[in-house]
């Protein structure tokens, strides 16, 4: 017998293999963390997962769940055919900015006002990470992509849109928390907050939302070190981290 | 009082597809206000939940097809409806149903068009339902009631087909078949069960995890399965087309009509007999897969062919490549809105006739 234990290694719910995620990108920590959590709370045989059209398609190569894909933005509608068909089993939308906030918003919304038991993962990166690093609702005022090659211009593009905040006018969603994978701190925080999350769900007891503020360095055109700094200095000021709605009640500034 | 008069009930087109599908063992309903179908969203809304099922009003059309493809992908049968214009926002996810091999129901009680078109009947969404209607190489099952029975009957069935070939299923009625009021004799019989769902997302419990997917961009992976698909949709042609002949045994004047106007030119039909033309109608049951073998034997017997259609000539088009050029084929549509009397059409299967003299 050896005389050492594990203390930290691969969750049992988290392929063992090579993701396709570009360096420093927040999806394979954001699939790590939400491994984490199903193995925590021993819910990974009876979990179902629906992964959006976006970066995170492919989902189901690293989380050994069951997972279904969705037509774009359809992804809270797909999990609420699935979770009013099977009621005691754990479901959950992984969706970006674009699947979520731009062309899913009203399926986003009216989810979350029926509020459905579901648990939704939404990695806010800022861009459109599968197409080409195009602008995403959610990106930040002079932020310059492929389709804001000046920088995005509130005037005639928008503004960047806050999800949280959004859903947070809704009576019916019970968990609502914004994060950010900006260094150790914000890592475990995000983890507590998916867990939250998906122990809203375990206990029945309703719709919970977390926004994690994602880093994206390829289409940040950043190092993976400054895009961490870009989260936590540019994005954080925009996107306030903070915990909008908990056990239903909304959680003033 | 025979048995079957017991069992009559008076009802709707659209409340007989609804009861059709509760009968047929459907669990998941999902739908968006719109007329001429709003009486089978409203049955659905009262009868459904009180039977076992979950009822939603979605915030759209698309929304709709798509908690459908959930419920599908969670193992429950499940059905949507709609009226043209919405079946048109249903087709992306028809599409995915289709590439998933996704078992599903949706009724488009059809109105005119383009556009928002009218609230009244049309047959304007036949190239739609059966040639694809959204993107990529795909069929549905497409079934084309024309009495409230069949509106009750075909939506029971239709929930089975869908089960056993693992594809989307599409009545298409239209807004009167939806509107009138006939009586009907219920589905007694408990639904078939189809193959076990071995392939739905349950939570991986015992078994290693599954996915349903429609991405296949490793190399070679979409190819087979599209001719996967393909394979599948010739088996149902082999197996499911369907069709109803009404005195074509000894016709001059094939009339090929479907739904709506097949009813109405069964009675031109007679007429027309009673007048010392022989007339006789083709009519398809099934739109997808298109009986193109059986009307291509009876054109071959006929001297002519009239195709009748509430739109400008869709199934037209069908029946062409059955026909083959080997007779004239006519035509005459009502695009309006408008449904044609059974004195109308007498009047083509007559002109029909002269244009052969």
């Amino acid at each position: 017998m050896s005389k050492y234990k594990t203390v930290y290694g691969r969750p049992r719910s988290l392929g063992n293999l090579p993701m396709h995620y570009c360096a420093g990108c927040g999806h394979s920590l954001a699939h790590k963390l939400l491994a984490e959590v199903l193995d925590e709370l021993n819910i990974r045989e009876r979990t179902i997962g629906v992964a959006p059209v976006g970066c995170a398609v492919f989902a189901y190569l690293y989380l050994k769940c069951d997972i279904s894909e969705a037509a774009h933005g359809r992804t809270p509608a797909v999990a609420t055919g699935i979770k009013r068909t099977l009621p005691d089993r754990i479901v959950f939308c992984y969706q970006g900015d674009g699947d979520l906030a731009a062309i899913g918003m009203a399926e986003t919304i009216h989810a979350a006002n029926r509020g459905e038991n579901i648990a939704v993962i939404f990695v806010n990166n800022t861009v459109y990470g599968m197409t080409g690093g195009q602008m995403a609702p959610t990106s930040l005022p002079g932020q310059q992509t492929p389709t804001c090659p000046t920088g995005r211009n509130a005037a005639t593009m928008g503004a960047p849109i806050r999800a949280c905040e959004l859903l947070n006018t809704l009576d019916r969603p019970f968990y609502i928390e914004r994060v950010a994978l900006d260094g150790v701190p914000g890592i475990i925080k995000t983890k507590q907050a998916i867990r939250t999350a998906f122990q809203t769900q375990v206990d029945g007891k309703g719709y919970a939302f977390v926004e994690i503020l994602s880093p994206c360095p390829t289409y940040f055109h950043l190092s993976p070190k400054d895009s961490l700094a870009f989260v936590k200095n540019d994005m954080r000021k925009y996107f306030p981290v903070r915990v909008f709605r908990k056990e239903g009640v909304i959680v003033n500034d | 009082m025979k048995q079957n008069d017991k069992l009559r009930t008076l009802m709707t087109g659209n409340e007989a597809v609804a009861e059709g599908a509760i009968r047929a063992g459907c669990k998941f309903y999902a739908g968006y206000p719109i007329t001429p179908q709003n009486e089978l969203t409203a049955y659905m809304a009262k009868h459904l939940p009180e039977r076992g099922g979950t009822f939603i009003q979605s915030e759209s059309e698309l929304a709709a097809v798509n908690m459908v493809f959930g419920a599908s992908v969670a193992g429950a049968r499940a059905m949507t409806s709609s009226s043209s214009p919405g079946i048109s926002l249903k087709q992306e996810g028809i599409s995915y149903l289709a590439a998933s091999q996704l078992p599903s129901v949706i009724v488009n009680v059809q109105r005119g068009g383009p556009g928002l078109g009218s609230i009244d009947p049309s047959q304007a969404d036949y190239f739609q339902a059966t040639k694809g209607g959204g993107h990529g190489d795909y069929h549905i099952i497409v079934l084309a009631p024309m009495t409230v029975q069949e509106m009750h009957d075909f939506t029971f069935a239709a929930f089975q087909l869908a089960d056993k070939h693992r594809i989307p299923v599409m009545v298409l009625a239209d807004g009167r078949l939806g509107q009138m009021m006939e009586p009907i004799v219920l589905q007694q019989r408990p639904p078939a069960r189809g193959p076990a769902k071995k392939w739905a997302l349950t939570g991986a419990k015992g078994r290693r995890p599954q996915c349903i997917r429609s991405l296949l961009v490793k190399d070679g992976e979409l190819e087979r399965h599209n001719y996967a698909l393909q394979k599948c949709y010739r088996g149902i042609a082999a197996s499911e087309t369907d069709f109803e002949e009404f005195h074509t045994s000894d016709c001059d004047v094939l009339v090929a009509a479907w739904g709506t106007c097949a009813r109405i030119a069964k009675g031109a039909v007679l007429s027309a007999r009673a007048r010392g033309i022989k007339a006789g109608l083709f009519r398809p049951v099934t739109l997808w897969p298109f009986p193109h073998r059986r009307l291509a034997t009876l054109a071959s017997k006929a001297k002519a062919v009239l195709v009748i259609e509430m739109n400008c000539g869709q199934m037209l088009e069908d029946v062409q490549i059955s026909v083959a050029g080997a007779k004239p084929v006519s035509f005459s549509g009502w695009p309006g809105g408008r449904i044609p009397t059974e004195t109308e059409i007498l009047r083509e299967i007559g002109r029909a006739v002269a244009k052969r003299k």
